[in-house]
């Protein structure tokens, strides 16, 4: 930060805000550090250091219940993402492409509405439609849908701000130069849409991975995901294997991050910006 | 011959009530720079699009060199565009970019190498093959939509305002670039602009639109000094408009009564207006007496000088009370005037022209 210098400037008001800033830092990441701590922690009870043990991870590893709901998050993050990622993007493209079709207006508005509808309601109208509608038995596919139902939104409102910013005379360009439709698309839209995309992509792995209310809602039995089975074992007892379970969703969601941060950055230089 | 480009009858409505291109016939030749000039929105960038393929007319037919196209997709044209924007694509290299339309018609690698490594030569931009375009200034990405487009050989090259977006000095050896290029490459020219000085210095033929419709086809002297209405007049450079009456042998009588000559086709009883440009009138000594006979004389008042460096302006009142820009090139030997004399000035027959719309 860089201070002006002349009468106006207080020192003490520097001071403040730089006390403030690490108050602030402390209260975001302070939680997250004890957590990780901990789970290294020999000792049952939180707050006391037991000296340093892997033993918690070990026992998380080992108990097939957890292991299990860790691999249908998994899977079920992996096949939501894909799916969502193509609606999503389709989406994107036709409420960006086709200035004028019958519904367009109400299509835009049902785009926004798992954004902004409470969770809870989502999870109730999702079983009562798979259940009552339909009806299906509630199963891991049924969570697959129900994710899809929810992410496939966000990818379409990151993919089309992308859009929204692209240059029209682009693809004229390459029609221009003797590429039909469907060559446009792959050597000129995709890629320029790219980042946006995979910023969906991300964020909709990401909300897969961690949702609870909607999978709680259209889980079918013995077929929990890794947060919802997190929180039914919080409901019994807080033990240190659910801080070893934690600090690994948090190291998988930094992965994540920072792939997506890489992505970020390798598609500004592939454009050529300058250093900024 | 058959014309490069022949439109006719074209007309291009976007919905029901806006009519951007309003029923143009117009033949341009091979080989010629042909400007299409006219305000924003005269539908001069519709009509390229058109030629382009990026909108298809509602009504009438292009052909390039005999072929019908007014429906086809851009990609089965046989012309490409420089777009205002450059529209380069920003995720491949000057060279893929100058590259790209070879890759689509699937020409070979080695020549696609050797007239990508030409194209870049020709426009100077050679050593620059491996930026992005955002690494290059306006200028430079300017060329390399020139070299991305005129690679492809094609029939006719339609370039839309491409030098908008460039400063003057740059502007005006973008000018002289592009006419030597098309010079040396001898492929047909279509020149969108606004400007209308561009128009004129660049072009063997324009083309002058309004409101969607083609008023005057001509060389840039043909427009300059024979518009065929007030529009024109008034929009390719400065004039002075006087209304009259034609009356018998071309000539016009003014609102004071006094009869001048003038080229005039309108029949006799008919409401003109003269146009006569500013540079068009000389200025004399009220009881000067050396003044040619095939000039027009009209008493008249100095009434305002502005110095504009390379020349002098002057307000003066004629005696039906209108007001006439003249402008008078700042020569050695130029007499000057000052506000309030009386003089005479002086105009050819020719050099006015009786408009009737």
């Amino acid at each position: 930060m860089s201070v002006q210098q002349g009468t106006a400037h207080r020192p003490w008001v520097d001071r403040l805000l730089t006390i403030n800033g690490w108050l602030i830092f402390g209260f975001l990441y302070l939680p997250i550090f004890i957590l990780v701590i901990y789970s290294f922690s020999d000792s049952k009870i939180v707050g006391i250091w037991g000296g340093f043990t892997w033993k918690w991870y070990g026992r998380m590893f080992g108990n097939p219940e957890m292991m299990g709901a860790l691999s249908n998050s998994i899977k079920v993050a992996i096949i939501s993402t894909v799916i969502a990622t193509i609606l999503g993007t389709t989406a994107a493209l036709a409420l960006d492409r086709y200035r004028k079709w019958l519904g367009k207006g109400a299509f835009d508005v049902i785009m926004y509405m798992p954004v902004i509808i409470p969770e809870v309601t989502m999870g109730a109208m999702l079983l009562i439609w798979f259940t009552q509608v339909l009806p299906i038995n509630l199963s891991i596919w049924t969570i697959i849908l129900g994710h899809i139902a929810f992410s496939a939104s966000f990818v379409a409102i990151i993919v089309r701000a992308r859009l929204a910013n692209l240059d029209d005379s682009l693809e004229e360009a390459a029609r221009d130069l003797y590429a039909n439709r469907w060559t446009t698309f792959r050597r000129v839209t995709l890629p320029l849409i790219m980042p946006g995309v995979m910023g969906g992509a991300l964020l909709a792995l990401t909300l897969s991975l961690d949702d609870v209310i909607i999978t709680e809602f259209v889980q079918g039995p013995g077929a929990s995901l890794l947060p919802v089975y997190v929180f039914g074992l919080i409901k019994r007892q807080v033990t240190p294997e659910i801080n070893a379970v934690s600090t690994l969703m948090l190291g998988i969601s930094m992965v994540l991050v920072f792939v997506s941060l890489g992505f970020q950055a390798r598609s500004r230089s592939s454009e050529g910006n300058k250093e900024e | 011959m058959t014309a490069a480009v022949g439109i006719r009858g074209v007309t291009k409505r976007f919905g029901d009530d806006v009519t951007a291109v309003d029923n143009v016939s117009l033949d341009i030749v091979d080989g010629e720079f042909f400007s299409l000039l006219g305000p924003s929105g005269c539908g001069k960038t519709t009509m390229l699009r058109m030629i382009a393929g990026l909108e298809f007319p509602t009504e009438g037919s292009i052909q390039i060199f005999g072929e019908e196209l007014a429906l086809k997709p851009p990609n089965k044209r046989p012309v490409n565009t420089v777009f205002q924007s450059y529209a380069l694509f920003p995720h491949m290299t000057v060279e893929k970019n100058v590259a790209f339309g070879l890759e689509m018609r699937k020409v070979p690698k080695a020549e696609t190498a050797d007239r990508v490594t030409e194209a870049i030569a020709a426009v100077h931009m050679t050593g620059m093959e491996n930026r992005k375009p955002k690494q290059l200034s306006g200028g430079q990405q300017q060329r390399v939509a020139l070299a991305r487009a005129l690679i492809n050989r094609p029939k006719v090259l339609l370039l839309d305002e491409p030098l908008g977006a460039l400063d003057l000095k740059l502007r005006q050896a973008m000018q002289i670039e592009l006419k030597d290029i098309q010079a040396e490459v001898g492929i047909t020219f279509i020149y969108v602009t606004h400007d209308q000085e561009e128009a004129l210095t660049m072009s063997n033929r324009i083309g002058v639109m309004e409101a969607g419709k083609l008023l005057q086809v001509g060389t840039p002297e043909e427009i300059y000094e024979r518009p065929v209405n007030r529009f024109v007049a008034e929009f390719i450079g400065e004039t002075n408009f006087i209304d009259g009456i034609a009356t018998e042998d071309d000539r016009v009588r003014l609102a004071d009564g006094t009869e001048v000559y003038a080229i005039s086709d309108a029949p006799v009883g008919a409401d003109v207006t003269l146009t006569l440009r500013p540079e068009k009138i000389q200025i004399h000594a009220r009881d000067a007496t050396n003044i040619p006979p095939e000039r027009n004389q009209l008493p008249a008042t100095i009434t305002r000088q502005l110095y504009y460096g390379e020349s002098f302006y002057y307000e003066i009142e004629i005696p039906g009370g209108e007001l006439l820009d003249a402008r008078l090139e700042n020569i050695p030997s130029l007499r000057r005037w000052d506000v309030g004399t009386e003089v005479t000035i002086s105009f050819h027959r020719e050099a006015a022209e009786a408009l009737t719309s």
